[in-house]
């Protein structure tokens, strides 16, 4: 026996194939789709990863540092050494904002995530864990290590609020949950970044504190100027990554911590839980959404474009029966079509959306198990989707075939 | 079943009608295309159809063909008995597929596969290997003189050759029984009367009972049987036999 429906493509293989193309790269999107998901929680996984902590700890009932807003004093990380178990504990601070390339350098500016580190060799918690290429940051200011996809370069000038810093290191794949990537600078610079007024606050400030009875006492005459300093001054971080020993766990180490320095404390996996449970989850849902919509119409344009095909070939379909042809061949033919153009779809879409994923802003991850699991969805769609067709086909009167 | 059909298959040729009604619809609406039809055709020979418009001639092949259900008489084909007030036969596709041949008006040729295979596709549907369908279908286009186009698409077809392989493909699967509706209405009377020439050839060839349903004026002469139909009701009537060499 030969193949029905594949002779009936190769003889309308144009517009086969034109169809097979549209309909891929509507799964090309699709795939992409996926792929943005997957980015998204890769991209929170390497900032969990990167960050080269087992411990966070962060300010008491929050979900810090990075679904919530967390401040910890800076001294904190010395009281978390001493707990048995700690190996290295450091400050970090975050900031998400516009960092501006030097107006002698072109003055673009840059979304990136500022993240505070104690100067510290690679592996430590907070550092980028490699760098592309420069050094690591070894002064306490005004240097920066950069992420190449902020388009910095080795020496170049930038701008963060009101200090200029020297780009001394690039690193790769250091982003922020929201894929923004990151800058590193000293955390002093940082934790004055996150507090530093402009000039005109800075005086008013200064004046309200002068005006205040309550600190331009006569009898204490150093009193205002020691307030004014110590409001000049940001003692405070987002978090503080731990490193634990080799032989205890995660959880070993951050009950003592919860208990006796009563602070949040998540381990990694706990942590992933906010990044993926909290942080992205509404664009998760946001992207499942799209997901349904897009297989909804998929679906809907099998359906409409076999649909049609079929309709166009009744008076074929009235000679076959009438010549002794099995319903299951005529459904076989209109199935094994739909299946068909399912597969020029899907390889259409694959290979779009693997040619456009790279161009996206964004870091899209396009995992094979994804594919696999969009092809099968293609297949179960097509296979529903020509249902219609063939209840159409097998109403088909064979007399239709003799006419009247 | 399909083997009582094969047993004594020279027997087996002939078409007997018996009091056939057709009754489509029901109540007011009701129409009785066919009232009492009486037909009989030996296998080999070719007999004319004949008869107004409305009067049953479409719903007769239909009846004969398997495609609609009769209301009421006796069909045979040989000696197996195919109705008789009911179907006697479980499977219609298959006795359509292994017993009777249809030409139609327009050729209704399978745009998409080549002349052999819209011939040959019948034997395969039959269970037979791909190869020895075509050549069988490759035989009969020989004897149909369109061996040479038998690489072409129906579409690259003349229409008088596309009717040639539409009746190859009713041929190959050697049915007892051929039925043909209008077969040379856009046809030209040469063509016209090749047509009938060839059917008859095959009649006695392959021992076919052929009706050839027709209002062709050029091919009426040449049948030696006609049967009349009005009003639902046949009338046998012998015609001229004129050759049509
Ligand atoms: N499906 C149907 N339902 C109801 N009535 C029908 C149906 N098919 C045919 N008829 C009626 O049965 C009668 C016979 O129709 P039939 O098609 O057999 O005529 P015919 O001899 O083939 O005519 P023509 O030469 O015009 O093709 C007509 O009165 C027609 O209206
Ligand atoms: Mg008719």
């Amino acid at each position: 026996m030969i193949s029905l429906a594949g002779r009936d493509i190769m003889h309308a293989w144009g517009k086969f194939v034109f169809t097979g193309v549209g309909l891929g790269l509507l799964i090309g999107v699709t795939l992409t789709m996926a792929g943005v998901y997957r980015g998204m929680v890769d991209d929170a996984k390497a900032l969990l990863d990167n960050s080269g902590a087992d411990l966070w700890v962060v300010q008491k009932d929050t979900l810090g540092p990075y679904a919530e807003s967390s401040s910890l004093y800076d001294d904190v990380y010395r009281s978390i050494l001493g707990i048995s178990g700690v190996a290295r504990a450091a400050n970090i601070t975050y900031l998400t904002m516009q960092v501006r390339e030097a107006a002698s350098e072109g003055g673009r500016d840059v979304r990136a995530m500022v993240v505070g580190v104690v100067a510290g060799g690679p592996g430590e918690p907070g550092q980028p864990s490699y760098l592309v290429s420069g050094r690591q940051i070894t002064r306490g200011h005004y240097e920066a290590v950069a992420d190449i996809a902020t388009g910095f370069q080795l020496g170049q000038r930038i701008q963060i609020r009101r200090n200029h810093y020297t780009v001394v290191g690039l690193t790769r794949r250091m982003v922020s949950s929201g894929g923004d990537p990151m800058v590193f600078i000293p955390l002093k610079d940082a934790q004055e970044a996150q507090f530093l007024k402009d000039n005109d606050a800075i005086v008013q400030q200064r004046r309200r504190t002068a005006g205040n009875p309550a600190f331009n006492r006569p009898g204490v005459p150093d009193l205002l100027s020691q307030v004014i300093a110590s409001q000049s001054t940001n003692s405070f971080v987002n978090a503080v990554l731990v490193q634990i020993k080799p032989g205890v766990t995660a959880e070993e180490v951050a009950e003592p911590i919860r208990r006796w320095k009563r602070l949040q404390v998540y381990t990694r996996t706990q942590m992933e839980g906010i990044l993926v449970g909290k942080l992205i989850a509404t664009s998760a849902k946001q992207i499942g959404m799209f997901l349904v919509i897009l297989a909804i119409v998929s679906a809907a344009i099998v359906a409409f474009i076999i649909y049609t095909l079929t309709l166009g070939k009744i008076r074929e379909i009235a000679v076959l029966k009438l010549i002794g042809t099995k319903n299951r061949t005529i459904a076989g033919m209109i199935m094994q079509q739909a299946v068909g153009l399912g597969v020029i779809g899907f390889v259409v879409g694959k290979v779009a959306a693997s040619f456009w994923a790279p161009i996206f802003p964004k870091y899209v991850l396009l995992e094979p198990g994804d594919a696999i699991r969009g092809f099968f969805a293609v297949m179960v769609i097509c296979v529903l989707a020509s249902l219609l067709a063939i209840r159409a086909a097998l109403k088909v009167d064979p007399a239709e075939a003799i006419g009247g | 079943m399909a083997d009582n059909l094969l047993i004594g298959e020279h027997l087996a040729k002939g078409i007997n009608i018996e009091g056939l009604r057709k009754r489509y619809g029901e109540g007011d609406t009701a129409v009785d295309a066919l009232k009492e039809v009486n037909m009989r055709v030996a296998p080999g020979e070719v007999v004319g159809l004949v008869g107004p418009s409305g009067s049953g001639k479409s719903t007769l092949l239909k009846c004969l063909g398997a495609v609609i259900e009769p209301t009421a008489g006796r069909m045979t084909l040989g000696e197996q008995v195919i109705y008789d007030n009911g179907w006697k036969i479980g499977d219609l596709r298959a006795l359509r597929r292994d017993k009777i041949g249809f030409v139609f008006q327009a050729p209704y040729l399978i745009p998409f596969l080549d002349v052999t295979d819209n011939v040959a596709l019948l034997p395969m549907l039959a269970g037979h290997p791909n190869a020895e369908s075509r050549s069988r279908a490759l035989a009969l286009l020989q004897a149909l003189d369109v061996a040479h186009r038998a690489k072409a698409m129906p579409s690259q077809l003349s229409g008088g050759e596309q009717q040639r392989v539409s009746i190859a493909r009713a041929l190959v699967n050697r049915p007892p029984v051929i039925l043909a509706d209008e077969p040379t209405a856009p046809l030209d009377s040469e063509r016209a009367l090749a047509v009938i020439r060839i059917l008859n050839q095959m009649a006695l060839q392959y021992e076919t009972a052929i009706i050839v349903v027709t209002h062709d004026e050029k091919i009426i002469p040449t049948f030696k049987r006609i049967y009349h139909i009005r009003d639902g009701k046949t009338h046998e009537e012998a015609g001229e036999g004129r050759p049509f060499e």
